[in-house]
């Protein structure tokens, strides 16, 4: 490991390698990731990787449209399949006011060139014909959102980073982070200290610990979800069916095999086990949208943690008490789709440039100030 | 070496001894990550015949001892179940 870095980034998942990665080709050197663990070993690799640019606020439609953007090139940009699929996203109308909601979200994605659509029953059973039509009375679709391996995805970052310079430490985990008159100094691992004066928080569950480390003090807090992968089958629909009022998504990935996740309640913790109640639930809830999966057979199921904030959108910038700390956590559940945007923009942050998004309303002092970013669209 | 070449280490998911080295060699060290980058041990039989082979592929290429190799997590429910029958369990409680 080296002992002295322009860069530390804590976290090897989406956003470090990604961030990592764009910041290696900004042309800056001698960047170092520190990941506890494997690589994908925490939210991402555990994730749905669903990328959905059917959101209710210019920001998240910027970010979100932006990656889109990236998703589409990525395999040839990273040299790496990364099994993207654009299947769309087909988003369940319950009642009225959801209908309502959904309009006005509409008009915001029209503004930033993405292709979404209110559609009646009718027009989702010809996009997924297997839908329970006394379950909706209307849908959003968008054809050009989808869904990538999110383990693909992780790698193809991390070994493009690596390619241009970059130094990931596995089974390396950042232990305390040095603090000298109001500067950062270095970053003690449980490998040995490396010298820096940026340090990067990409730690996905851990965000508040590591903000801790720095002494900052961030709300965010880790919430156990849970997904399930099924037997693959013959090819049914290609979109993402989903559901915000149930809080469910489902999606049959190019391998055949469905997955779908379900939202429960849950007091934070950074508990990873799955459940049995999880399958009940899931099971029970999915067949009434979704009769035919009365014969989908499950064969794994696990869960992974959301890292949450109080308005369930991220933290991302560089921390105002403390120059040289950046953050870019508290994604919730849509750190995925919009990882390839922000780390991107955040890597512009880090590098002195002008962000290509303007992100300042993520910083974490709106938590004190009640500058809440009140997002219609999102699942919790 | 040739004759090698397509020895299917994964039956659940087709993955060949040759995949597994590349995939070694692209800079999978772990177990955890051979599995997310292949499938292997994603099947039906969670890894039951394929995680011992590869771990001792692992072992030769880092040099280590096998017993240094750990082991990918197997997750619930282990045996493949049907959503009818998880559903007659939920409605067998009430
Ligand atoms: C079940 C589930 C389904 C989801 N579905 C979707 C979806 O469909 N679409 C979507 O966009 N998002 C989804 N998400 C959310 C998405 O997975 C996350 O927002 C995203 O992966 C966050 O990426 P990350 O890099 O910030 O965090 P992570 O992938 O968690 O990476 C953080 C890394 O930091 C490491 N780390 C922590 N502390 C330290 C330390 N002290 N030293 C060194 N390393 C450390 C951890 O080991 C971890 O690998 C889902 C999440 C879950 C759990």
């Amino acid at each position: 490991m080296r002992s002295s870095a322009n860069v530390v980034i804590i976290g090897g998942g989406i956003i470090g390698s990604a961030t990592a990665y764009y910041l290696a080709g900004l042309g800056i050197k001698d960047i170092v990731i520190l990941e506890r663990s494997y690589l994908s070993s925490g939210a991402t690799g555990r994730c749905g990787a669903g990328v959905r640019q059917q959101w209710g606020l210019d920001m998240n439609c910027q970010l979100a449209k932006a990656s889109v953007d990236i998703f589409e090139n990525l395999r040839e940009e990273l040299d790496y399949d990364i099994e993207y699929r654009q299947g769309g996203y087909l988003v369940l109308a319950h009642n009225e006011t959801q209908v309502e909601q959904f309009k006005r979200n509409l008009s915001v994605q029209a503004k930033y060139n993405i292709p979404s659509r209110l559609i009646s029953v009718k027009e989702a059973l010809e996009i997924c014909p297997y839908l329970d039509t006394s379950r909706f009375i209307a849908a959003t679709f968008c054809p050009t959102d989808g869904h990538a391996n999110p383990f693909l995805t992780n790698y193809a970052y991390a070994n493009a980073a690596s390619r241009l310079g970059v130094e990931i430490n596995k089974f390396t985990e950042a232990r305390e982070i040095l603090i000298e008159k109001g500067r950062i100094t270095g970053v003690v691992t449980d490998q040995g200290t490396i010298r820096t004066s940026i340090v990067v928080n990409a730690a996905g569950g851990y965000s508040r610990e590591v903000a801790a480390m720095a002494g900052i003090t961030i709300p965010t807090y880790s919430e156990r979800h849970q997904i399930l992968v099924t037997e693959p089958i013959e090819p049914l629909f290609q979109t993402m069916v989903i559901s915000f009022q149930i809080g469910i998504y489902t999606q049959q990935v190019p391998h055949g095999s469905f997955i779908m996740g379900i939202s429960e309640k849950e007091e934070p913790s950074h508990n990873i086990n799955a459940s049995w109640h999880f399958l009940e639930y899931m099971v029970g809830q999915a067949v009434q949208i979704l009769p035919i999966f009365k014969r989908l057979r499950v064969v794994r199921q696990w869960a992974g943690s959301y890292n949450k904030t109080p308005d369930a959108q991220p933290i991302v910038g560089e921390a105002e008490d403390l120059p040289g700390f950046f953050q870019a956590v508290g994604f919730s559940g849509h750190g995925f789709m919009i990882g390839p945007s922000t780390s991107k923009v955040l890597a512009q942050m880090i590098a002195g440039q002008p962000p290509e998004i303007d992100v300042s309303p993520l910083t974490y002092k709106r938590f004190q100030t009640g500058k809440l970013i009140l997002e219609p669209s999102v699942v919790g | 070496m040739e004759e090698k070449k397509d020895i299917v280490i994964c039956r659940c998911e087709d993955i060949t001894l040759d995949m597994i080295r590349e995939c070694i060699r692209n800079g999978a060290d772990n177990l955890e990550e051979i599995k997310r980058t292949l499938r292997c041990g994603m099947g039906p039989c969670q890894g039951t015949t394929c995680m011992p082979l590869i771990r001792k592929e692992l072992a030769r290429y880092l040099g280590v001892s096998i017993d240094e190799i750990e082991m990918p997590t197997k997750r619930p429910p282990l045996l493949v179940t049907k959503f009818e029958t998880i559903l007659e369990g939920v409605e067998g409680e009430e």
